[in-house]
């Protein structure tokens, strides 16, 4: 996984920082999420992430809790490169 | 320190006093209270008005409204809650009442909320209320909280950038409440001193808007700001897009269309360049806390949002609630019916014991059945409502929404739905109520159908009473798995719904996790109130009027409810009974329980002849029943169409008759297949009968 690689939001680990590139979707999502923070530019920190179900991402000061499709929604390219395991 | 709340303190003398003073003319000062949801809004508003406010809806739609009056140095000030709202982008209807308010009312003042701990997010809606003609005054609030998060911010310097005076607050304690009516008094009277800063668009994007604005000049109608408009349009805010189409010759509508088809990834650009310019504005006023800082609601949320642990803690969380409701509640409902139900119809007996017999009956059985319901559940109502304004307080609800996300995402539901089916455990009606919280109509529509299936406490006493009649030893046995069968049903029920009725669309899950507070108890204590008011004046009327007219249908045309009205419709339901194994009783039984669930034992008691409940109606019941047909009744009560009240809540929330009647159509369908197929299952397999 390279610096550089676009990925949906839900593909971050715990603890893993990005930077939003694009939000993709109808007018009236792209506008909610907009509103909450997830502009292009903005770091975002995934707080919980258990692969499935809903998770928790923390953007601009502000916990959101995040459906697995709509953050899907949410395309970010990692800050840090993370450790290969 | 703490500051008064205002001057004189509330009373409901105050608020005869402003309505006396709005009768003689003098002149009312219009605040709008605006913010993000979980900033704090509704302490503020609390603190300021006081019970001087009253709590309504919006005219035609199902959002609730606040208004309150304060006085601050001798002027009376006209308090408006608007919804909490992230933007003012009309995504929903929130957010059209929010900006259809300041611009259309233009109140004197409106009061941005924003929480210092969240400020950059919170200061959105700030970017987006500075866009519109009416003066602005920043409250910032929590900045204990903030401070508690190693973010230090300095109100003089936040108010210099921005140019509109800055408040800085701690409102669940008071603190900042008189500096900020000072502020929105000197706004009143003076107005700004200088324009404030506004934010600006893109370079990139500066052009199109200047085109689009120029297409559409003179078609926008007020009170709609002609820049304001072009900005929505590029947005893509529907509600704008249809004014100005409607409002410009076809060929020049193509145009502006043409230009906003080249830019559909505008409503990012322009939401993007807001959170820049709020960059700017908080740069200078704030130190920001060191990265990899462990705060409070981290190690909570360890716990609390974990998918076991966190399910756990709700489970514990659900129990003690229960515990409580029923150690606590129970004892004092029981006593209530006891002594001040029973006692005032003893008494009215007594007193009117010359008094036709139908008098008597009517006042005794029929109002007073229907008033002393209502009254008798207060108690458990109030309980329920501590401990949901307690957990929603604290910012603990938002986690356990979150927990239960993945189980309602079966039903096409997500995790906002959680809260007000729970509620339905203590009430349905507050449940059905609740689902305005669900944020898309179908889904809301969803919640409000499948509310009534959560068994509630009057269906949990019916059950207490019954079970053990029919089933003796077993009876805890099946109180278990007749709630479990409720709970199965409603999600098979919500499953088919969702993708039979309703398409199977997904729901989005979007939801802010709130830093957890410290509850505040003045604010608990107001959202119970006007939670019991809206109960007493929602579902008490009518619980009252549909108690009246069974009774005189279970009265008329002889005396004799053998041979009343009631009676033929039950005998009318004697075909569907006879497949479970019913007697016509019990099928009268389930009609008269649409009133309030508990009447169910009265109907049973009177039926079978016996004056009061209790051993008599054990020893009247026992034997009347083989185990089949008993469990096939009392899962067919469990599942029965809801009571009168929370079928008329639940047409005004749907504001449709005809989903009102699908909900009652298949709720009736429901527990009466159920109920039958539980009687022939028992049967062919030999078992009970």
């Amino acid at each position: 996984m390279n610096v550089g690689t676009e990925l949906p939001l839900s593909a971050l680990r715990p603890g893993e920082r990005a930077l939003v590139r694009r939000v993709s979707g109808g007018r009236g999502i792209v506008g909610r999420l907009a509103s909450l923070g997830f502009t292009p530019g903005v770091e975002v920190t995934m707080i919980q992430n258990f692969g499935r179900g809903p998770l928790i991402v923390e953007v601009r000061g502000a916990r959101i809790a995040l459906g697995r499709r709509e953050a899907a929604r949410v395309w970010v390219q990692p800050a840090v490169v993370p450790s290969e395991v | 320190m703490r500051t008064s709340c205002h001057d004189g303190g509330p009373s409901p003398a105050d608020l005869l006093q402003a309505e006396e003073v709005l009768a003689t003319g003098e002149q009312v000062i219009q605040v709008a209270l605006a913010g993000q949801p979980n900033v704090g809004k509704s302490t503020i508003f609390n603190m300021l008005t006081g019970l001087n406010q009253h709590v309504g809806n919006w005219p035609g739609k199902t959002v609730e409204r606040k208004v309150g009056f304060y006085r601050h140095n001798g002027r009376l000030y006209r308090l408006t809650d608007l919804p909490g709202t992230y933007s003012l982008t009309a995504n929903s209807e929130e957010e059209r009442i929010a900006r259809d308010f300041i611009l259309r009312e233009r109140p004197d003042v409106v009061v941005a909320v924003v929480d210092a701990a969240i400020l950059e997010r919170s200061l959105y809606l700030l970017s987006e209320l500075l866009m519109l003609p009416q003066p602005v005054v920043l409250a910032l609030n929590m900045v204990d909280v903030a401070r508690q998060r190693g973010l230090e911010i300095e109100p003089h310097v936040l108010e210099a950038a921005l140019g509109i005076p800055v408040v800085p607050m701690v409102a669940s304690r008071g603190q900042g409440v008189r500096e900020l009516m000072d502020a929105v008094e000197a706004v009143a009277t003076e107005g700004l001193p200088c324009p404030p800063n506004r934010p600006t668009i893109r370079e990139d994007h500066q052009a199109v808007l200047r085109e689009i604005a120029a297409l559409i000049q003179g078609a926008v109608p007020p009170p709609y700001p002609e820049d304001w408009a072009a900005l929505k349009l590029l947005e893509g805010d529907e509600e704008v897009t249809a004014l100005v189409r409607s409002h410009l010759a076809p060929e020049q509508w193509e145009e502006v269309h043409r230009l906003l088809m080249q830019h559909e990834d505008a409503a990012l650009a322009v939401a993007g360049a807001r959170y820049d310019w709020i960059r700017r504005m908080v740069r200078a006023a704030v130190v920001q806390p060191r990265a990899g800082r462990i705060t409070q609601t981290d190690r909570l949320d360890r716990v609390a949002t974990h998918p076991v642990w966190g399910l756990l803690l709700l489970l514990l969380a659900l129990g003690a609630l229960f515990w409580v409701t029923y150690t606590l509640g129970a004892p004092v409902q029981a006593w209530l019916d006891a002594v001040v139900v029973q006692g005032t119809a003893a008494w009215i007996r007594q007193t009117l014991a010359s008094a036709p017999e139908w008098l008597v009956g009517f006042l005794a059985d029929g109002v007073l059945g229907g008033a002393g319901m209502v009254v008798t559940f207060l108690p458990i109502l109030a309980i329920f409502f501590t401990a949901l304004g307690f957990l929603e307080d604290t910012g603990y609800m938002a986690r356990a929404a979150y927990v239960m996300d993945r189980f309602m995402h079966f039903m096409g539901l997500h995790g906002k739905s959680f809260l007000p089916l729970f509620l339905g455990f203590g009430c349905n009606v507050p449940a059905v109520m609740g689902a305005r919280i669900v944020d898309t109509p179908k889904a809301r529509l969803l919640t409000v159908l499948l509310a009534p299936l959560v068994p509630c406490t009057a269906r949990m006493a019916v059950l207490a009473v019954l079970a053990p009649i029919f089933f003796g030893g077993s009876a805890t046995l099946v109180s278990w798995g007749l709630v479990a069968l409720n709970l199965l049903v409603l999600v098979v029920l919500g499953t088919v719904v969702h993708e039979l009725v309703l398409g199977g669309e997904h729901v989005a899950f979007i939801m802010e996790l709130p830093l957890y507070h410290t509850p505040n108890w003045r604010t608990i204590g107001l959202s119970v109130w006007q939670r019991l008011l809206a109960f007493l004046e929602k579902a008490g009327t009518i619980i009252l009027v549909v108690s009246v007219v069974v009774w005189v249908l279970s009265y008329f045309p002889s005396g004799d409810i053998q041979a009343s009205y009631l009676a033929s419709a039950g005998r009318g339901l004697a075909a569907v009974g006879r497949l479970m194994g019913l007697r016509w009783e019990f099928m009268v039984a389930l009609l008269t329980s649409f009133v309030a669930k508990e009447n169910t034992i009265a109907t049973l008691g009177i039926l079978f002849g016996v004056g009061e409940a209790g051993e008599g109606l054990a020893g009247a019941l026992r034997g009347v029943l083989p185990p089949a047909a008993a469990l096939a009744y009392l899962a067919t009560q469990m599942l029965f169409i809801p009571c009168a009240a929370t079928t008329a809540a639940i047409r005004q929330e749907t504001g449709s008759w005809r989903w009102t009647l699908v909900s009652l159509g298949l709720l009736l369908a429901v527990s009466l297949g159920t109920g039958v197929a539980m009687y022939q299952v028992a049967r062919l397999l030999g078992w009970g009968v």
